[in-house]
């Protein structure tokens, strides 16, 4: 064979490569967006559901997965970042640390059923928070945290060593340079990684079964020990355990959820896309 | 006499061992240039005189370094201050990502100076004093990677004299820059040696001639000798010394 077909041949595969991943993706967006539309409307954002959910809005269940993923990111986020701190800048190459790096990774790969089972025996049962945002968001934070901290220990090492061993040789602690040089310098890796981590926690059903969600709560919540309704769970009552759904109501729940996971994604990009630009080694 | 070396000798933890018995006086207010082929120990002894080599996992450290007379090689040593007194430019210019102005300030914020006067001043004397004010004075605000190769050298140089220490400390700090940025960088190391007391490793024996007040030979972890520049360049008591500056080795 020349090599000139050759070549042509790889590109080619390459191309139907790249139209098979990305063909699927843009039909199913497409497809949910076109479906769903219909069902858009200030009611159907912030009117309670009625009737057996078959009217009405998903005002509750909104609410519930912004309350989910902001009590996720509060505890996530902070200690996240702190044993990210820890493993990349302040823990020496030992065993142990070597074994929690591994641990780490294994735990990032768990599927996300368990760690609602492990949520519901530990925050729901042992602890008795009961099925609540509160035992949800902590479920889902575990879940969380393997992603934020390996992406922020990644971030944090990509930092040049030689800025750290500068500001050590002007007389800085350690500290201040991880606060001063370090951190900011990873910030738009971290931050990356922090949303990327929140994304997915917001659109996890699993986790939340168990320890967070409601089948049918028709108010909004009015502490952290409360159950609430939550997107990707109703979106799986609606779409399997009602009779008689209208299934635009099913598709127009889907779309709210997909543009809240999506726009979460579009916002990382931006962030990374513009640190790039700016950054300076 | 500014700075005493008394039998240092530093190991790293793989068994290298960098420095052996090393005992050598630097003077204040002269140019020390430490010299010698690679490998020889001139980077491990400036990083001993500010405790850099902290920073390498499982490094050995014996003997002693007299600051002023007060030994700072040992442990109980405020290792910031110290860092604060004796400062370092490395071979690779490394600006920190931040403006001109900034990398003047970082090292004095960090000490905790805060009043606006006090660090404006400091960055005009600093950057003066590092020859590189004229060239940089209208855009302090510039990221200083904008800087070219032989300005980011100057303004690290001007970075350390802004904490105002007693000793500067320079490792092969024009390898990297052509003739005229490395003749700015020399010309400017003469003048602030009446301030300070300089230790260069230069890049090359023309180098070590050219500015030296006093020079000491490095030949794998062992100061051969060591003297007034002028004289050592001219008549080397030791055979090594030179075939080395001759050109005859390495
Ligand atoms: N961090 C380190 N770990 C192990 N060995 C080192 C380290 N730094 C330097 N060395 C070794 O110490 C010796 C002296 O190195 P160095 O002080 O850099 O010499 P010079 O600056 O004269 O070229 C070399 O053999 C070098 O390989
Ligand atoms: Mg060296």
């Amino acid at each position: 064979m020349s090599r000139h077909l050759t070549q042509r041949l790889a590109f080619g595969l390459l191309i139907l490569a790249t139209l098979a991943t990305t063909v699927p993706i843009v039909l199913i967006v497409g497809y949910i967006a076109a479906a769903g539309l219909p069902a858009i409307s200030l009611e159907f954002l912030t009117a309670m559901p009625r009737d057996g959910m078959r009217a009405g809005g998903i005002w509750p269940a909104i609410v519930g997965t912004l309350l989910l993923t902001a009590g996720t990111a509060v505890v996530a986020v902070p200690l996240g970042i702190a044993a990210a701190i820890y493993l990349a800048e302040y823990a020496k190459d030992t065993p142990l640390t070597r074994a929690i790096r591994i641990a780490i990774i294994n735990l990032a790969g768990i599927p996300s059923v368990v760690y609602g089972l492990f949520g519901l025996g530990l925050f729901v049962l042992f602890l008795g928070f009961g099925t609540s945002i509160l035992a949800g968001s902590l479920t889902l934070a575990i879940m969380t945290l393997p992603v934020i901290i390996s992406t922020t220990e990644e971030a944090l090492r990509a930092v040049p060593q030689a800025f750290r061993v500068v500001s050590i040789s002007l007389g800085g602690t350690k500290w201040q340079t991880i606060r001063r040089i370090v951190l900011p310098q990873a910030l738009p890796g971290i931050l990356t990684g922090v949303i990327l981590g929140l994304e997915r926690a917001a659109g996890e059903t699993a986790p939340i079964l168990f320890t967070a969600a409601a089948f049918f709560l028709p108010r909004l919540p009015n502490s952290p020990l409360d159950a609430t309704m939550a997107l990707p769970y109703h979106l799986f009552v609606i779409a399997t355990q009602v009779p008689g759904m209208p299934v635009q109501i099913q598709y127009g729940t889907a779309l709210v959820l997909l543009v809240f996971v999506l726009s979460m994604n579009f916002f990382a990009t931006i962030i990374r896309s513009r640190a790039r630009a700016r950054r300076q080694w | 006499m500014k700075i005493v070396i008394e039998h240092l000798s530093v190991q790293y933890d793989d068994g290298t061992e960098s420095l052996r018995d090393i005992s050598l006086t630097i003077p204040a207010n002269q140019i020390t240039a430490l010299f010698g082929p690679a490998g020889g120990g001139k980077s491990t002894l400036l990083r001993a005189l500010n405790r850099l080599n902290d920073l390498v996992d499982g490094v050995r450290v014996t003997g002693r370094i007299l600051l002023d007379g007060e030994d700072i090689a040992g442990p109980g040593v405020n290792v910031t201050a110290l860092r604060r007194r004796v400062g370092m430019v490395f071979a690779q210019p490394v600006p920190l990502p931040m403006s001109i102005r900034q990398n003047i300030t970082y090292g004095l914020e960090l000490a905790g100076v805060r009043e606006r006067a006090k660090l404006t001043a400091a960055v005009e004397k600093s950057l003066r004093a590092a020859a590189l004010w004229d060239e940089v004075q209208d855009r302090l605000e510039a990221p200083a990677t904008a800087l070219s190769g032989g300005q980011q050298q100057r303004l690290c140089l001007a970075r350390v004299l802004a904490l105002e220490p007693e000793v500067v400390l320079l490792d092969e700090p024009t390898s990297g820059l052509d003739p005229i940025s490395t003749a700015k960088v020399e010309t400017s190391l003469q003048a602030i040696k009446r301030d300070y007391t300089v230790v260069i490793v230069p890049h090359s024996v023309q180098q070590a001639a050219r500015i030296a007040d006093l020079a000491a030979f490095f030949l794998q972890g062992e100061l051969v000798e060591a003297g007034p520049g002028q004289q050592l360049f001219l008549t080397p008591k030791d055979q090594r010394t030179n075939d080395y500056i001759t050109g005859r080795f390495g």
